[in-house]
């Protein structure tokens, strides 16, 4: 006698372990014994990590309060930052001017909005705006001395401002310096490239520091008598240069990534060295190496940091000069984790940028 | 390049040549270069002139006349050492700092690397948020913080911290027992060089033997345990030729022991992590890099996965992270001269800082100092080329 089925027997669903919640986390998280061991290892240390930080930051700190004697709790204390948030943005400049500085801030994100984003079409207006108005107007707006505004001395400057002063002056300055290296160190002339290839391995071969030195120690004697530059414009050229060496090496890449048919193309329509450089070869290998530029970008962010070293009031030291406060002893802690937050959350923003980025213009080599 | 057609019209001359062109482009780029250099150097000899600063190394061999924090290797005396003292002393703390921070950054970034890659959830996050928080913050706000707020708040001497007897944990750093050899001492480092020829031997006889029979050897395990051994042995052999120093507790200071300054742990931890971080995904785009066909087929023949990744991925990926390896060990060795922010004795701090204020010639100070990074560069990436083409793909 057989026993034959007639209907089909209707499809079950997988086994709960298999799928979904518990599914995943046999598979993912206790699939083996080894695997079991480090995720209850994992998860210990995540939770303590997490909750050792969430009480320091939050649940046991004090918000209220003007002074030290407001610091009661166990935890951090922001009140500290508090305090001196005003000099940690700004350093000291003046307070009734501090307006200016925010113009500037506004200014600056209208043109970097104009620039990036997909929406504002004319970008030849945006460069424009960005690259030669904006420069112009913040420096009247942030030095002052014409136009009904009084002179701020850049020894006042500090803070968050000055980290964004350095940033940026030393990008803008060492993008087109670095185009320049760049071609030179390509360049089919001999004296040319060794100028540059020396200059560039030069800067790369010793720490920024020994650079800013240089720059704050060698430059006044390398100039004629009576000229002389105040510390932020030094520390700027010290920056700029170091960061035009990094920035050379990163258009190289991009130039290197340029087929060499695009160049002979370009002079066989008759154009020569820098039409065809401006037109053609230019434009598709900065394309390219944006994502690098953007992450030399964050480099030169961080490492704006060191002017600690020679004495300018950036960020970091303002903070760590309050640190040394009288009133405020036994801070440094509170401090650090407040500088180290600021820069992340800029790093960190734009490195994501640079990722996003990176997938947008990954166009056309996409399979 | 040569755009221009040569030999039309007689109007043009050898000027629409582009090699005569380049010619004087770059003649007019040395004479603008000397020209600049010649300026440079005019002012230079005014500003120095007038400033009344000396020029020329002889500022080398003249007594320094301050102290230093930490001295390895050295003697050094405030009143008789010389400025060139200062400079060797610079030069070994920076190297110091920089190899075991190589060795330490290496470790973490190989271990957070494999764990970047786990199919572990938990374990890969972990290791994401270090990764991510590591690389976003400035080099020298984690020194300081590790500086201050980390080692800064270790307790005063009189209440240091103990492990077991012999260890102490306070605000001057970290105490540990020291080794003082006695008569007879000189078996042991002899014993363990013994062990790393016989390492090495063992090595390369389980190679032999597996190329003929195909059995494999535990060559490092049995090399851990002969490294051990050894050395264990000949220490009993002659007695225990050695005292052991405890730091012991004082009224003001601890004597015996040797110590790690807070200064140069600060600097090596905060090195050691910020690199490990960048390190680590270097690792994990390496290991990424190889296909995972290679996997599976090693895995269809039977090989552990532990071995797996030991034989085929890792020397695989190694091409591939080698040569962003050398670039991060050159700047963890760049990373190092920011020593002079939290007092460690490096060269930067005490060469291009203090001798520089003494003496003025900031020229030659800060051109020895270049000098020396440059050199050091030169160095890593010699040998890390070398090792790099050691591991290349030999291709027919």
């Amino acid at each position: 006698m057989a026993i034959v089925k007639t209907e089909r027997h209707p499809d079950m669903p997988p086994p709960v372990s298999q799928t979904g919640v518990i599914g995943w986390m046999r598979e993912n998280l206790f699939s083996t014994p080894l695997n079991i061991v480090l995720t209850v290892v994992s998860i210990y240390i995540a939770y303590s990590a997490l909750s050792g930080l969430i009480s320091y930051a939050f649940i046991n700190a004090n918000f209220a309060g003007e002074t030290r004697d407001d610091c009661t709790g166990t935890g951090a204390c922001w009140v500290f930052i508090k305090a001196r948030f005003g000099q940690n943005m700004y350093g000291f400049y003046p307070v009734e001017d501090r307006w200016r500085v925010d113009v500037g801030y506004i200014l600056g994100a209208i043109g970097l909005f104009m620039v990036l984003s997909d929406w504002f079409k004319n970008k030849k207006w945006a460069a424009i705006y960005m690259f030669a108005i904006y420069p112009i107007v913040c420096y009247f707006l942030f030095y002052g001395g014409t136009f009904g505004l009084t002179q701020v001395e850049t020894s006042e400057w500090g803070g968050l401002f000055l980290t964004l002063v350095l940033a940026s002056v030393s990008i803008f300055v060492a993008l087109p310096l670095g185009i320049v290296l760049a071609l030179g160190r390509r360049s089919e002339m001999p004296v040319v490239r060794l100028l540059c290839v020396g200059f560039i391995e030069l800067i790369r071969g010793v720490p920024l520091i020994t650079v800013l030195f240089m720059a704050s120690v060698m430059l006044p004697l390398f100039l004629p008598e009576g000229v002389n530059f105040d510390k932020l414009v030094r520390a700027l050229v010290g920056m700029s240069l170091f960061s035009a060496a990094y920035m050379a090496e990163v258009v190289r890449g991009g130039l290197q990534a340029i087929p060499k048919g695009q160049m002979e193309a370009a002079n066989s329509l008759g154009l020569g060295y820098w039409k065809a450089m401006g037109l053609i070869i230019l434009p598709q290998a900065l394309k390219i190496s944006i994502p690098s530029i953007v992450n030399t970008f964050i480099g030169l962010f961080k490492d704006t940091t060191l002017v600690l070293i020679i004495g300018l009031l950036d960020l970091l030291s303002v903070v760590k000069a309050g640190t040394t406060d009288k009133e405020w002893l036994g801070m440094a802690t509170e401090g650090y984790v407040f500088v180290a937050a600021v820069f992340w959350v800029f790093c960190f923003g734009m490195s994501r940028y640079s990722i996003w980025l990176e997938n947008k213009l990954h166009t056309g080599h996409k399979r | 390049m040569t755009t221009d057609v040569q030999g039309l019209g007689a109007g043009d001359s050898k000027l629409r040549d582009p090699r005569v062109r380049a010619v004087i482009y770059q003649v007019l780029v040395i004479a603008i270069f000397v020209a600049f250099v010649a300026y440079v150097g005019h002012n230079t000899a005014v500003n120095l002139e007038k400033r009344g600063i000396a020029s020329g190394f002889g500022f080398l061999s003249q007594p320094s006349g301050f102290g230093i924090g930490i001295v390895l290797l050295m003697d050094y005396s405030s009143q008789t050492s010389t400025h060139f003292d200062v400079l060797l002393i610079g030069i070994i703390n920076t190297l110091a700092v920089s190899l075991s921070g190589i060795f330490l950054a290496t470790i973490i970034g190989f271990v957070f690397g494999v764990l970047r890659l786990s199919k572990n959830w938990v374990v890969n996050k972990i290791a994401a948020v270090y990764i991510e928080v590591v690389r976003n913050i400035p080099l020298l706000v984690q020194l300081l913080f590790w500086y201050f707020a980390v080692l800064g708040v270790m307790p005063l001497v009189k209440n240091s911290f103990t492990l077991g007897e012999s260890f102490l944990i306070n605000n001057r750093g970290i105490y540990f027992p020291s080794i003082i050899p006695t008569s007879g001492f000189w078996l042991i480092p002899v014993a363990m060089l013994v062990a790393i020829v016989l390492w090495v031997a063992i090595g390369k006889w389980a190679r032999k033997r597996q190329d003929l029979t195909g059995e494999t050897f535990p060559v490092f395990w049995a090399g851990l345990g002969v490294f051990i051994a050894l050395p264990v042995i000949a220490a009993f052999v002659m007695g225990l030729p050695y005292d052991i120093g405890s730091p012991t507790l004082g009224r003001f200071n601890i004597s015996g022991g040797w110590a790690l300054e807070p200064e140069f742990l600060a600097l090596l931890i905060g090195l050691a992590v910020y690199t490990g971080a960048f390190i680590a995904e270097i690792v994990r785009s390496g290991i990424n890099s190889v296909s995972h066909g290679q996997t599976e087929a090693a895995h269809s023949l039977g090989i552990r996965p532990s071995r797996t990744m030991r034989l085929v991925i890792l020397p695989q990926a190694l091409r591939v992270i080698v040569p962003p390896l050398t670039s991060q060990y050159l700047n963890l060795v760049k990373n190092s001269s920011l020593a002079t922010a939290i007092g460690y004795a490096d060269i930067t701090a005490i060469f291009a800082g203090t001798s520089l204020n003494q003496t003025g010639q900031a020229i030659e100070v800060i051109g020895i100092t270049m000098l020396f990074y440059l050199s050091i560069s030169l160095i890593i990436s010699m040998f890390m080329n070398w090792y790099n083409k050691r591991i290349a793909l030999v291709e027919r």
